[in-house]
């Protein structure tokens, strides 16, 4: 029975392991080797450089400046998604009443999720057209056509046209998050708290913002990952070249992009994921860290 | 797919919550005991949260339906008079996204390499799930931590040496390279998920047919995995809509176009407009490649997001 029991494990736990190893594992641990070199991908060459494609990368001004845009996002995203995720949550769970249609909201909201990021990046292109765009056409018919802009094709406007599209489409996956968070709490804590005379701003300041608080920091984690790593909207938005006014909407994802498939250079390339690696991990642990609280039990 | 933010497949959070209690949840009612309101207050509240949830529910829905809209009209009137209704339903942009655009051989690739993708993932993740999460051995621990720590990884760290590799295993530029790696990046979230799944199933049938003299074999696939299905739905769920969504893996990973799939297929597409001008089939493209992903939110919504938060509460 025992050796039927080996036999079985192995056989069941290979086919992962050695998908794994090979697809994931082994490219993760070549990606910090090659860093080390200024590889271009053609000879079998690979020369060894040590540690200067990191230096070039942290001294290269554009580089740097790819990751102070990833830096911008990392405030506004954040703000943006969360902030109104979890008023739209307090709309839904803290009114007592409950909110008509409430299950349709929900519906609609997450829809934006489910779609691939490529569509919601190839509609908001045409969305944002200064022409014939969906947004400039709205903004003229509610008379604001003052505020019509060429969104993608300003450097200014650029980087937040495209957050601004993130933004829209987290929403209602924040909002799904914090909702199951709040219904969680149990009722008897507002109904302890209506007895004693606290408003609704009270309870929500005090009860349900504290108790969901883990949610909350999970969240923040969550999207400050994606904050530094966006790749794919950027990428769409701005068809893969960075000239002119797109350069504003360099992050370092597609910088990285462009060194590996554009410029050839696979060393470089590779230090960037390294260094977008090292910092999404630093982040992660700061932001654990500044956000502890005391748990709750309940 | 793989957690990672390089795909938007919604997935769970693992959050550490404080343990339940057994006092009745505002899940319970769907709603909180907060501050039950009746008379003007009440009426005020719900008028000012319809408002702003409606304006809401409006800038998400309003780019759908332009989007449904424009696909109906010609290239002049898109652009001239991109506000208004089309005068005639143009359904012939679809035939033409479907075969001048190529957007019907995309989905083709898309499906095939989707058929293998999902089995693969699904079955491979189940079988290591199974032992992982009912077999005791000295690896196992250390395994399940190496599974769980791609989640943390992101795919793009691993890109270039991935691209060198399946050039040298000759698996660059085919389908069924492809759906290899999706498999290999779905195991992570997979099989973390199907571990605590497998752990929740009652373990007595299990051990009631090996003592009847059921090989392990037999007691899996007969008995267990049956028993796993909603599981193996939910994940079913989750990786059909990360890997038909996948964009920066195959964008990396094939170059012909023949190949493409969905995904880079549109942006491929959305480029080309730019010369073309045919931006009718465009967005018949773009409603083509929603449409699946339409039907089975709506079909799966209630599972999709009950399964998004059993991570974040339970954790």
């Amino acid at each position: 029975m025992n050796y039927n029991r080996r036999g079985f494990m192995i056989s069941f736990l290979a086919p992962a392991i050695i998908l794994y190893s090979v697809f994931v594992l082994w490219p993760y641990i070549n990606a910090f080797y090659i860093s080390l070199t200024s590889w271009s991908g053609v000879s079998a060459n690979r020369p060894f450089v040590g540690f200067s494609n990191y230096a070039d990368l942290l001294t290269s001004g554009r580089f740097l400046e790819a990751l102070g845009r990833n830096a911008q996002l990392l405030i506004v995203l954040p703000l943006g998604a969360l902030s109104v995720a979890l008023l739209f949550a307090a709309l839904f769970t803290q009114g007592g009443t409950g909110i008509l249609g409430s299950g349709f909201y929900r519906v609609v909201y997450f829809f934006p999720q489910v779609i691939s990021v490529v569509i919601v990046g190839i509609l908001f292109q045409y969305v944002y057209n200064p022409r014939y765009g969906l947004l400039n056409e709205a903004l003229g018919f509610m008379g604001l056509d003052g505020l019509t802009r060429t969104w993608l094709g300003d450097g200014a406007t650029i980087l937040w046209a495209i957050a601004f599209v993130f933004i829209w489409s987290s929403i209602g996956f924040y909002m799904v998050i914090f909702i199951a968070s709040m219904q969680s709490i149990p009722t008897s804590f507002y109904e302890a708290a209506t007895l004693d005379g606290a408003t609704n701003w009270r309870q929500f300041r005090d009860i349900t913002f504290p108790l969901m608080w883990e949610t909350i920091r999970t969240a923040m984690i969550y999207i400050s990952i994606q904050a530094l790593d966006l790749f794919v909207l950027v990428q769409v938005m701005t068809g893969g070249s960075f000239s002119g006014p797109q350069r504003n909407a360099e992050v370092a994802a597609v910088f990285m992009y462009t060194e590996a498939f554009g410029n050839s250079q696979w060393g470089s390339a590779a230090a960037v994921g390294v260094i977008l690696m090292v910092l999404t991990m630093v982040l992660s642990v700061v932001i654990m860290r500044v956000t502890r609280r005391e748990v709750y039990e309940y | 797919m793989s957690s990672t933010p390089t795909t938007n497949t919604p997935t769970p959070i693992p959050a550490i919550d404080p343990e339940p209690s057994d006092e009745p949840k505002a899940g319970a009612t769907g709603v909180t005991a907060v501050g039950r309101r009746h008379g003007p207050g009440a009426i005020l509240y719900q008028v000012v949260s319809q408002f702003l949830l409606l304006i809401w529910a409006a800038m998400v829905i309003l780019p759908f339906l332009w989007m449904i809209m424009t696909a109906l009209k010609s290239d002049m009137e898109i652009l001239t008079d991109p506000f208004g209704l089309p005068e005639r339903l143009l359904w012939e942009n679809y035939e033409r996204a479907w075969t001048t655009a190529n957007i019907g051989s995309y989905f083709f690739n898309t499906l095939f390499v989707m058929a293998m993708s999902l089995t693969g993932t699904l079955l491979v993740s189940a079988m290591a799930s199974y032992v992982l999460a009912r077999f005791e051995f000295r690896a196992n621990r250390a395994l399940y931590l190496l599974f769980s720590a791609g989640l943390m990884f992101p795919v793009f760290l691993g890109l270039v040496p991935l691209y060198f590799l399946m050039d040298d295993l000759r698996l660059l530029n085919t389908l069924h390279g492809l759906a290899l790696v999706y498999i290999a990046y779905s195991l992570p979230f997979t099989i973390f998920f199907m571990v605590g799944f497998f752990k929740t199933l009652p373990g007595e049938v299990a051990e009631a047919a090996i003592v009847d003299g059921a090989t392990h074999y037999q007691t899996f696939f007969q008995i267990m995995l049956p028993m796993a299905k909603p599981g193996i739905i939910a994940m079913g769920i989750f990786n059909f809509l990360g890997q038909w969504n996948q964009f920066l893996l195959p964008l990396v990973l094939i170059s012909n176009e023949d190949r493409y799939v969905l995904s880079q297929g549109l942006n491929f597409l959305a480029i080309q407009q730019g010369y073309n001008s045919d931006y009718s089939a465009l967005f018949a493209a773009l409603v083509i490649v929603m449409v699946p992903t339409l039907i089975v939110y709506i079909l799966f919504q209630r599972r999709l997001e009950s399964g998004l938060t059993a991570g974040a509460l339970k954790g």
